[in-house]
């Protein structure tokens, strides 16, 4: 991260850390929140998507495991948030692992239209299997997260401020991520499998990591979602969800952190801006989302940086070894 | 010992063989070519030697230990490393970057090194973005340090191919024609680098029809027509060999034939 994007992120978070201080609306609250779980769900399909290339229509299911895992837990046991919330990460990783063994050698078409099929297959069972689930009821009255007696909520914004951190930890962890030997094999991977594999790559062990990370962040996101709305059920997680994801990272920026968040932003609030075009909203959502794939292939902050590379801290380099342009000076 | 020994190793592409009963060796130091003409399966070779392909039959031993038909990875670190005909750069990746991945292998940490930023991922991330830094250094490539692959002039793709193989520590380097491509004061400039190469103690196979840059720098050459080795020998004992002649200048009767 070089000093721009350091200062970039700083005032964004201080803004976004002050802004319920002016007063927020319960539904801006509601909005905004949003925006930041769609945030993360961005980045965790930015993993497979965007950094290692593999499109994933299903994305859903994962996010949906985590909100039922976490809302049933809390149901049942009346465990605490975080808790449940681990048991949601752990519960979507373990499946999206499972999943992605058989799947390992698939791509392109192949892997959107299964993973399109889990999608669905995760809804039929939810629907379905109503002695867990309470089938078309959905889990109702979820409980609020709570801590020492605190509960978190719209009018403390409490629920506000947790998904600002949540959202905090998961860029934190892409930026990780990103730069270090696992950011780079997924991009190797995605340039060039077989280039990638004779460089001593293990291509199935990255995909399936990639996978079960990814799956892991989503269903991270889905226990937040289901606490923050106190209420869930299938539709809550139909296909238009995870076309939604999607497109947050073909709008976004393939790859780009800060990318998903401005995708979120702006694919999220869409329709609540447009709501006075009423049913053409979706004409609106759609017709962008043409003129990108034409004119931006990219994404709006994705693609090569024109920026040089940003040396680690910890790599002391002697003065001028590297040099500005082609050439990034001193430490 | 030969450091490469290459015993009755055939490949088959269903009633196609690419490769017929092929032996051949290479030992620690030399430059050894393999030259041929279109189409005669010198970079199945370089397949079958990097464990892209198995072997249909026989036997390829490296450093003592038999190789055909194991897993890439395993390959890459047991010591040989390759460059591609048609240049396979991560082009969406900066330099650095590539030669990065090279590393990998030699970049010991795990997700939650990475993830807590512990001493072992400082200390492994440091020695990668060092060690590239001197790969980059020793191919004159300062310049391009923050280039994408992609945008890179052609020849200089090529030698980032080469640094790419060198980082995975290879002690054999498969180049399958490096000077594609180049003018001749490129590749007046890559013969160069190949012979710095040989003096830094690597074994180099090298894949090349520009029959100056072959003979100027191989210690010996085979040369594979249709699959089989026809001859082999010190260069100028193949510069006048009749059978390579006929090898080469019969080949456009073969076409008219085919
Ligand atoms: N994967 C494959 N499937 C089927 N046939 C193949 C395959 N790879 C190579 N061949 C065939 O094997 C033969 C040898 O190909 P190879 O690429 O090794 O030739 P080459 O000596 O490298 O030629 P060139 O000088 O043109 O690079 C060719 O007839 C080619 O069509
Ligand atoms: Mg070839």
């Amino acid at each position: 991260m070089d000093k721009r994007d350091k200062i970039i992120w700083l005032v964004l978070l201080a803004a976004l850390i002050v802004l319920p201080a002016v007063g927020l609306s319960r539904y801006l609250q509601r909005v905004i929140s949003l925006i930041f779980i769609y945030s993360m769900l961005g980045l965790s399909l930015n993993i497979v998507t965007g950094y290692m290339g593999q499109i994933s229509l299903g994305h859903a299911a994962f996010y949906a495991i985590g909100a039922y895992t976490s809302g049933l837990l809390s149901e049942h046991f009346g465990l605490n948030f975080l808790l449940t919330c681990v048991c949601g990460i752990i519960m979507a990783g373990i499946i999206g692992w499972l999943f992605s063994i058989p799947t390992t050698k698939l791509s392109g078409t192949y892997l959107a239209i299964i993973t399109m099929g889990f999608g669905e297959i995760v809804k039929v069972v939810i629907v379905n299997w109503e002695s867990l689930t309470h089938g078309t009821y959905g889990l109702q009255r979820i409980a609020k997260p709570e801590f020492f007696g605190f509960q978190l909520n719209t009018t403390n914004n409490g629920l506000y401020y947790l998904c600002l951190i949540f959202l905090v930890i998961f860029v934190l962890l892409c930026i990780a991520i990103e730069r270090s030997k696992l950011g780079r094999s997924l991009r190797a991977i995605k340039d060039d499998p077989l280039a990638a594999s004779l460089m001593g790559v293990e291509i199935n062990h990255y995909k399936r990591m990639a996978f079960t990370i990814s799956t892991a962040m989503a269903g991270c996101c889905g226990a937040l979602y289901a606490h923050l709305s106190g209420y869930v059920d299938a539709n809550s997680f139909n296909s238009d969800v995870s076309t939604l994801i999607l497109s947050i990272v073909i709008f976004g920026g393939m790859g780009s952190i800060k990318g998903m968040l401005l995708g979120a932003a702006v694919l999220v609030s869409f329709p609540e801006v447009l709501r006075f075009v009423a049913v053409y909203r979706f004409v609106v959502y759609g017709l962008i989302l043409i003129v990108m794939m034409v004119f931006r292939t990219d994404g709006i902050l994705g693609g090569p940086s024109k920026r040089p590379y940003v040396f680690p801290r910890f790599v002391k380099l002697e003065k001028g070894e590297v040099t500005k342009n082609g050439t990034a000076g001193g430490k | 010992m030969a450091l490469l020994e290459v015993s009755n190793v055939s490949k088959q592409f269903g009633g196609l063989a690419a490769v017929s009963n092929v032996d051949f060796h290479v030992n620690q130091g030399e430059i050894v070519s393999i030259i041929g003409p279109n189409g005669a399966g010198k970079t199945t070779i370089f397949n079958l030697l990097t464990g892209v392909y198995d072997v249909t039959e026989g036997k390829i031993v490296f450093d003592g230990k038999e190789i055909q038909n194991k897993k890439v990875q395993h390959i890459v670190n047991a010591g040989i490393a390759r460059t591609f005909q048609n240049i396979r750069l991560f082009k969406n990746m900066r330099t650095i970057e590539n030669v990065m991945v090279g590393f990998h292998q030699n970049t010991r940490y795990n997700i939650f090194d990475l993830i807590f930023r512990t001493p072992r991922f400082r200390k492994y991330e440091k020695e990668a973005h060092i060690k590239a830094l001197e790969v980059l250094h020793s191919l004159g490539f300062e310049k391009y340090i923050h280039t994408y692959a992609g945008n890179l002039p052609y020849g200089e793709q090529r030698k980032l191919e080469i640094a790419r193989a060198i980082a995975t520590g290879a002690k054999l380097l498969l180049l399958d024609e490096p000077a594609a491509g180049m003018n001749p004061q490129e590749s007046e400039e890559l013969l160069e680098f190949i012979l710095g190469l040989k003096d830094q103690g690597f074994t180099i196979i090298l894949i090349e029809h520009d029959m100056s840059v072959v003979m100027n720098i191989s210690d010996r050459i085979y040369v594979l027509d249709h699959g089989k080795m026809i001859a082999d020998g010190l260069p100028e004992e193949i510069a006048s060999n009749q059978m390579v002649i006929e090898a080469y200048l019969g080949k456009s009767e073969d076409d008219a034939a085919d």
